[in-house]
């Protein structure tokens, strides 16, 4: 893997690509049919990503379900930010987009997506933010990456790799709608 | 951000991150359960001393959505009445730890003054003819919602603007936002040196109206007024009031506003007030996801010493 083609990351910083497009793309596919099998068709999932990446995955899913199942599978975001644990630990953070597909979620398989999953405090704060919104019957997560070091009784249902990583390293997931290509990093801070 | 105690101090970013905020937050006000955990533990404090029906409850609304412990103090019945003084009071809340002072006050310059008393945040809610901040943030919010946006939106302010702090605070921000204000008032109801202000000016509503895209109507504030401004109010209303007759001046799209509470009558007429074109009960919610924005930018994150 060629550094060159890595997007820069902060001086002295070592980047390695975990995951390059092709990979991407072939781990959502694997995570679409995994769901259409555990659901059994999907008939009432509902997709919900986690802004911002988390959503655009949730979208890339749907398509994928869709092209499979030739039906349309209702999606949307939720956002965290007013149910996270480290708010007083900075200043007070921009919101992301809320965005609640028209049938809701009560009664619905709510499948959480996210893209990396780490000490699982995110998808706690999901878990608070979906009891707000409705009663799903029953919640699932997906993530793209799973990194490990778990701080609270959470995993993933669908996962697109797991990555076993040191605490201190960093994943970073670019994808072509908001980053200009698909790729998953692992950016291990450089000695200085 | 720590105080928010003069629209003049929104810079375009802070003020469209307010917008942005809200904008989401309207979403909340739709759903069943309209409560956030975010100001779990933060304690706001209403410190209302003038009479203030939609701004105190909208206030308690936004921090009671956003889970925060609200106290609410009116000068009525309280140490106040037998003559406390400001900084005392002040000093009193302090020591019952509230993390915000949200205040209204007679006297322009209070919330100032408050700010360097107390170690929350002081959030302005109407200072005598001074400045009424999340008033002219709720109207922007209110146009940009109707209207799609506010660069380059013409807004007519008119009536007593000597005695409004709606009207300053609605100067300051739209000016920054990048809309065009002119306000129109008899000479009378103008204040001094109004020609430093970032906006135009004119006496002459007719001649205004064709070319606003938003008209926001101001009480006349008889309360405060201690001189014969106008002859008569019924002078007032034929020259400054908008009536039937003014409202077909309007292009379709323009909006009607009013901060409330209406003179039905007197700047306004009923039939204007309940037209589709007015927003004036839509602000009334506005409001309070404008305040939560606002509290939750204020209080939702580290505040003091609470960094490492």
């Amino acid at each position: 893997m060629s550094d060159a083609q890595n997007p820069p990351v902060s001086g002295g910083d070592l980047a390695r690509a975990v995951l390059e497009g092709p990979d991407i793309h072939r781990a959502l596919t694997r995570i679409a049919h995994e769901i259409l099998e555990r659901t059994k068709g999907a008939q009432s999932v509902v997709l919900l990503g986690i802004p911002t990446r988390g959503a655009t995955l949730a979208r890339r899913l749907a398509e994928r379900v869709a092209q499979f199942e030739g039906r349309k599978i209702p999606v949307g975001a939720v956002d965290i930010t007013m149910y996270r644990d480290d708010l007083r630990l900075k200043p007070a953070r921009p919101l992301g987009h809320t965005d609640l597909p028209p049938g809701g979620i009560d009664d619905k398989i709510v499948v959480l997506v996210d893209d990396v999953l780490f000490s699982g405090r995110t998808v706690r704060a999901a878990l608070d933010a979906l009891n707000d919104l409705g009663r799903p019957r029953a919640v699932q997560l997906a993530t793209l990456v799973d990194r490990g070091h778990r701080e609270l009784p959470i995993r993933a249902d669908y996962v697109g790799k797991n990555l076993p990583t040191a605490k201190s390293e960093k994943v970073r997931v670019f994808l072509e709608e908001t980053d200009g290509r698909d790729a998953v990093l692992l950016v291990r801070e450089g000695e200085r | 951000m720590k105080h928010l105690i003069s629209a003049g101090d929104l810079g375009r970013d802070d003020a469209l991150l307010i917008l942005d905020t809200a904008e989401e937050l309207a979403r909340v006000s739709e759903r069943s359960i309209k409560k956030l955990p975010t100001l779990r533990g933060r304690t706001v404090v209403n410190l209302f001393f003038e009479d203030s029906t939609r701004t105190r409850i909208s206030f308690e609304a936004a921090a009671k959505r956003l889970s925060a412990d609200v106290i609410n103090f009116s000068a009525k019945g309280s140490s106040v009445s037998k003559g406390e003084s400001l900084k005392d009071t002040a000093l009193t809340l302090e020591a019952m730890g509230a993390d915000a002072v949200v205040i209204r006050h007679s006297a322009s310059g209070a919330p100032h003054r408050l700010a360097n008393w107390v170690r929350g945040s002081v959030v302005n809610a109407g200072d005598g003819t001074h400045e009424h901040p999340t008033q002219a943030l709720l109207d922007a919010f209110s146009m940009r919602r109707r209207l799609g946006r506010l660069e380059g939106l013409k807004v007519a302010v008119v009536g007593d603007i000597l005695h409004s702090r709606v009207a300053r605070s609605n100067v300051l921000l739209l000016a920054s936002l990048g809309a065009e204000v002119t306000l129109v008032a008899p000479p009378t109801l103008l204040p001094v040196a109004v020609e430093n202000w970032p906006c135009l000016v004119s006496y002459d509503l007719d001649a205004v109206l064709p070319k606003s895209d938003v008209v926001m109507m101001l009480r006349v504030q008889l309360e405060r007024q201690n001189a014969a401004f106008f002859p008569s109010a019924r002078e007032y209303s034929r020259r400054y009031g908008l009536d039937r007759d003014r409202f077909a001046k309007l292009h379709d799209d323009a909006i009607v506003m009013h901060p409330g509470p209406m003179n039905r009558g007197m700047e306004i007429s009923a039939e204007v007030a309940d037209s589709p074109r007015s927003t004036i009960v839509e602000q009334v919610a506005n409001g309070v996801t404008v305040r939560m924005a606002v509290l939750y930018l204020l209080l939702g994150g580290a505040i003091g010493g609470e960094v490492q």
